[in-house]
């Protein structure tokens, strides 16, 4: 099925806009867990930071697929198969180095996608990656030193690091996919993974961590195909929403 | 100089600035008990915060919009912010945060009974907002002139916050009350449940508040817990009134000879009650505090070790 330009880049435009929600409502779980209550604060200001980049990606959407749909629509009025994030940003917490592993990888990526869509040929979106780039440069940098402190701190963290990586590994492949959609809409996201990877080995080399080798390749979070526990995540999010249609809030 | 003169003369020279309602600084001598009521304030303040994130983290993950999930989001991080301030503020006493956090955790410190009350509903947000925040901002505008500088200057940037979120929470509920019936009913439940709680922050009644008369003496205190109670309440009723919502009492109205409304009593048993650990949420709160130091513990060894190992690496370079 060939993607028309125009559909292509809604579609786009979609896709990183449940990446934003998700990623930002799993961080949004650790409020009066995290380690530490600096830490708190900074998982907190990752996760506001992403809900506002979802949030105009969501006006974006709704004008690009003529659909003229609220922001609260697409995040609580659509069903788990029509949410077309990626599989790695709605994996679970589980420790805080799973948690950091996860954004080590997905900010790393969102910031060259970020980079590549200034050039967007839609000005709204390059002016929403422009100010997101910002946002996403401090993602990666507190991933990036939290990374060094759990790799090259303690035998336990070092442990803990290097099994988070091995877990979540797999879903970068995801990350990289190619289809009609971006071909026809966006950044192509193969075009993505060398520099991707140029920066995740720096950071694991001096981390004293192991890159993990490719082992199985899981997908389909970008045709709406997820794993088990993001429907338990839906069910609470979109839970009172959906008890009272129509109200508004 | 100050090295040189008598306990005498540093308390006549404290007891100076106090009552020219100058600030006493960190390095300035202070009467030890002084120093140790301002370490029981600050700190219950601090856990007060702390402990604060949970009622209302409680429903982040359920908001029923994003713009009120990103306004919630802002607020318990804002707490979190609060909290570390203040032990901040207790820590220029000379006491360690991780101290401040074992005496929380073993009991001998408290944080405001407030939050051992459970957020059933959206609208509690909405009512701690209005209601508890409302009565925080009360009791805390008068501690930007407290005697003691750091933490004078830090309720300065939390009631600035503190005022922000309770216009926050007020407008929240004023969106149930003008919505759906099912809205209008949260929004009153919810109102019912937190107003006799909200006036309890206040304090016992003068009659039998323990702290308040040497505090009043050293300028921590400019107020007494009944006279903050009445201002709060005087300052609330017209608010309910435009908000659409009545408040649970039957004997509140206007005083035309006090110039001030005229409302029942708390139900002070309830109050020690809760005070002693037998509210609904007591236990809930600490074990959630607890588990959460506890699960980090790791983190924050590594991050010691990894800050060790470059501090000897940068030293032998």
């Amino acid at each position: 099925m060939s993607v028309a330009a125009h559909d292509g880049i809604a579609v786009f435009t979609l896709r990183l806009a449940d990446d934003c929600l998700v990623l930002s409502h799993r961080l949004a779980q650790w409020s009066s867990r995290a380690p530490t209550l600096e830490e708190d604060v900074a998982l907190t200001n990752i996760a506001l930071d992403l809900l506002g980049q979802g949030r105009s990606l969501y006006a974006l959407a709704a004008g690009l697929d003529g659909s003229g749909r609220s922001e609260d629509e697409y995040a609580y009025g659509r069903d788990e198969r029509q949410f077309l994030n990626c599989q790695l940003v709605e994996q679970e917490n589980g420790d805080f180095a799973q948690t950091v592993a996860r954004q080590l990888l997905y900010s790393t990526f969102q910031q060259h996608l970020w980079s590549a869509l200034e050039a967007s040929r839609d000005e709204t979106l390059a002016a929403i990656a422009a100010k997101a780039l910002t946002e996403v440069r401090y993602h990666v940098d507190h991933a990036t030193r939290w990374t060094l402190r759990l790799g090259d701190g303690t035998v336990e963290s070092h442990e803990r690091m290097q099994a988070a990586l091995e877990r979540l590994w797999p879903y970068t492949a995801e990350l990289f996919e190619d289809d009609d959609v971006v071909a026809n809409g966006g950044v192509e996201p193969r075009l993505l993974r060398a520099a991707w990877e140029a920066d995740i080995d720096a950071v694991l080399t001096e981390a004293t961590l192991q890159r993990p080798e490719p082992a199985w390749a899981p997908s389909g979070g970008r045709r709406g195909i997820h794993t088990e526990s993001f429907g338990y995540m839906l069910a609470e999010m979109q839970h009172l929403h959906r008890c009272h249609p129509g109200a508004t809030w | 100089m100050a090295a040189s003169l008598s306990t005498e003369g540093l308390q006549q020279e404290f007891d100076r600035l106090v009552a020219d309602d100058q600030r006493i600084e960190p390095r300035d001598w202070m009467p030890d008990d002084y120093r140790k009521t301002l370490v029981r304030q600050i700190a219950q303040h601090a856990h007060s915060e702390i402990i604060g994130m949970q009622p209302e983290g409680n429903w982040i993950t359920r908001a029923p919009s994003l713009r009120r999930k990103a306004i919630l989001m802002a607020k318990v991080q804002d707490e979190a912010g609060h909290g570390l301030y203040l032990y901040c503020a207790a820590e220029t006493l000379g006491v360690d945060r991780g101290e401040l956090i074992d005496l929380l955790h073993s009991g001998r410190q408290k944080y405001s009974s407030i939050f051992n009350y459970p957020t059933l509903t959206w609208a509690d947000v909405g009512a701690i907002g209005w209601l508890v925040d409302g009565a925080a901002i009360t009791n805390q505008i008068p501690l930007c002139r407290c005697s003691y500088g750091p933490y004078a200057r830090a309720m300065v940037r939390v009631c600035k916050e503190e005022s922000f979120h309770q216009r926050q929470g007020y407008e929240l509920l004023y969106a149930l009350t003008h919505g759906t019936d099912a809205q209008r009913a949260m929004a009153q439940d919810a109102v019912n449940r937190w107003w006799w709680p909200s006036l309890m922050m206040f304090g016992p009644p003068d009659t039998e508040s323990t702290h308040t008369a040497q505090s009043m003496a050293w300028r921590i205190k400019r107020f007494s817990n009944d006279e903050l109670r009445q201002r709060f309440v005087d300052m609330t009723v017209p608010q309910a009134e435009v908000l659409g919502v009545t408040l649970p009492d039957p004997v509140l109205r206007w005083n035309e000879d006090r110039r001030h409304y005229d409302f029942g009593e708390c139900d002070w048993d309830e109050l020690r009650r809760v005070v002693s650990g037998e509210g609904p949420c007591n236990r809930q709160r600490m074990e959630h505090h607890i588990a959460a130091h506890d699960e980090g513990a790791w983190v924050r060894e590594a991050a010691a070790a990894y800050a060790a190992k470059h501090a000897a690496v940068d030293a032998a370079a």
